[in-house]
């Protein structure tokens, strides 16, 4: 018989679970229902006494490992922990979000345990065997597998699950030890664009995707990278989109300074960046060829603004495809939001 | 006092993206339709770590970078050809399969392998870099299982800058959820770093370079030893191409106000 551990971590308050965590949590109840399995929720925090009261109502044991030394998501650290928490519950099924912090060491942990690994989980099913479903080749090609070899580590990409909520009770954790090695980094803190000039939105509803026609020049024979940078900067503020962007734009520019000011490699979509998910993504000024369109696998309704008639979003790749200038369009799209809103 | 390094960079090889990719099951698993015949480019994300590498080799004279490859002889022939130009390393090429399917441990063990073997490599001084995740299987878990393997336990991922202090201490840069990096500072080497894109553009390419590099490409890639990947219990259920074909509406007749009005709607709607 499996037994399930789903792991969890803090976030950046020390006590309170991510929301990947408790999606991770929720795989977890649902494959242990489904396999007859039993639960373990292991728990990595500064402080794990409030994850531990939202997930009394769960029934599973639960276990912690606490401490100012984990307070820092760091290598040497966090692997001693999980390593410690997967020892303590003898799993055969280890979930775990693939937060950056999990991710960052739940290989290595698998390896010590002698164990095995998938990410980027997206589904599990299977009747008899666990069945995990996951993307190859940049979200080009879908596949199913499994494994007979135990300990299974899977990773579980986030938004694939709802997230477990319950209201908070007393509940009993088990603290596990751990002896950490010697530590030799140092976190120091946390690096981003000031609060308004974030650009990068993950629970936006909308991703606005500029890519390198932005930068092109216009009609007159003249680049209006200033104008194109206050449009796509007007769009944000209005909406509260996130922003993606095509590597070529971000490429453009001298010295490592970017065309568009606020945008980084932080901000790639497809195939040498991210792979957001949002409900509605509106392209514009990118021709939707195919290492573009991988990061958009998980946008939900797609639009795209393109001059080009047989741009990449035509054929099949959006919903709607305007051929259009997007300056004109994005001027008036900013103008009746804003009106609106005044 | 200046720092040196020896830095290992694992980089894959993968289809060059705009190719069309199909995927068939053969007797031995899952692989891609004429997956030799592809077009293929060095991995996106471990050539950033390539050239980052190349970077702070050449800041730090007396710094060497190896690249380690795992594929068939003849597809990295193909790539080298281009990425030698770019900057100096020194290749060691694996023969083996090529693709996202076979199992990421065991291209760990085997690129492990590889690297313990390494004539002149300083353990103390060794920077084990790569692309954080690859554009074929995507697991970003290889490089840690390789740190693992070789006892690095200072390892970080979605690195974007590093910066070495003269101490032989240096800042990391790592991209953590929210658009954000994470800060910290590693006492020195050794350590593993998974580059994400950095921010160095791709180098130009120097024929100079490419003849230097050249002079040793070939001889080790005769020497390539094969290699055998295990597959450590893992099954395939199916592969398929996703079914993503809209049904895409093409709006051509419609002024700048029209489409703004539609879109704005659009925005709103629930």
């Amino acid at each position: 018989m499996e037994a399930i551990l789903v792991l969890t971590h803090a976030d950046e308050t020390g006590s309170a679970l991510t929301r990947a965590s408790l999606e991770a949590v929720t795989a977890g109840k649902e494959l242990a229902a489904r396999l007859s399995a039993s639960l373990t929720i292991g728990i990595l925090a500064a402080d794990p006494t409030a994850a531990a009261a939202i997930l009394s109502s769960t029934g599973a044991r639960l276990l912690a490992v606490s401490g100012e030394s984990f307070a820092q998501a760091r290598y040497a650290s966090d692997a001693a922990a999980v390593e410690a928490l997967c020892r303590a519950a003898q799993a055969t099924i280890v979930l775990a979000p693939g937060s950056s912090r999990l991710t960052r060491v739940a290989a290595g942990v698998a390896h010590r345990l002698g164990g095995f690994i998938d990410t980027h989980i997206t589904a599990l099913g299977g009747a008899e065997a666990i069945e995990a479903t996951r993307w190859f080749y940049r979200q080009r090609v879908e596949a199913v597998l499994s494994r007979n070899t135990r300990p299974w580590f899977l990773l579980l990409d986030a938004g694939t699950h709802a997230a477990f909520a319950a209201e908070p009770a007393a509940a009993t954790v088990e603290q596990v030890s751990v002896e950490l090695p010697a530590l030799r980094t140092t976190v120091s803190g946390f690096r981003a664009p000031a609060q308004d000039a974030q650009t990068i939105r993950p629970d936006a509803k909308i991703l606005l995707v500029a890519g390198a026609g932005w930068t092109k020049k216009q009609p007159d024979g003249q680049i209006h990278a200033a104008e194109a940078g206050e449009l796509i900067l007007g769009f944000l503020k209005a909406t509260g989109a996130s922003l993606g962007s095509s590597k070529s734009l971000v490429d453009q520019g001298g010295d490592g300074v970017p065309v568009l000011p606020f945008l980084t490699h932080m901000n790639q979509i497809g195939q040498t960046g991210a792979t957001p998910r949002h409900a509605k993504g509106l392209s514009t000024c990118c021709h939707g060829e195919e290492p573009h369109v991988v990061g958009w696998r998980f946008i939900g309704d797609r639009r795209a603004i393109s001059l080009d008639p047989n741009c990449g979003w035509t054929r099949g790749k959006a919903d709607v495809v305007y051929i259009a200038d997007a300056f004109p369009v994005l001027n008036k799209v900013n103008a009746l939001l804003n009106s609106a809103k005044a | 006092m200046a720092n040196v390094f020896d830095i290992v960079v694992c980089a894959g090889l993968v289809p060059d993206p705009l190719q069309t990719l199909e995927p068939v099951t053969g007797p031995s698993g899952p692989g891609l339709k004429n997956e030799m015949v592809l077009p293929a480019v060095l991995d996106p994300w471990a050539a950033s770590a390539l050239y980052e590498a190349a970077n702070l080799a050449q800041k730090n004279p007396g710094s060497k970078v190896w690249l380690v490859s795992l594929g068939p002889k003849a597809k990295l022939q193909q790539v080298m050809m281009t990425v030698a130009q770019k900057v100096n390393f020194q290749l060691v090429p694996i023969d083996g399969p090529i693709g996202g399917f076979p199992d990421a441990h065991a291209t760990a063990a085997v690129l492990a392998d590889a690297i313990n073997a390494l004539p002149g490599l300083d353990r103390a001084k060794c920077l084990l870099f790569g692309g954080w995740e690859s554009a074929t299987r995507g697991a970003g878990v290889t490089l840690q299982l390789i740190g693992e393997r070789l006892g690095i336990t200072d390892q970080f991922q979605g690195v974007d800058q590093i910066e070495f202090r003269d101490d032989g201490s240096f800042e990391v840069l790592e991209r953590v959820e929210g658009g954000k990096h994470q800060v910290s500072v590693c006492a020195g080497t050794p350590a593993v770093l998974g580059w994400a894109t950095g921010n160095l553009a791709e180098p130009r390419n120097n024929p100079q370079v490419g003849m230097a590099n050249m002079r040793t490409i070939m001889p080790a890639l005769q020497k390539a030893k094969a290699a055998k990947l295990e597959p450590n219990g893992l099954s395939y259920v199916s592969v398929a191409l996703p079914k993503q074909q809209r049904t895409t509406r093409v709006v051509k007749d419609l002024s700048p106000d029209e489409i703004a009005a539609e879109l704005v709607a659009w925005i709103g709607a629930e």
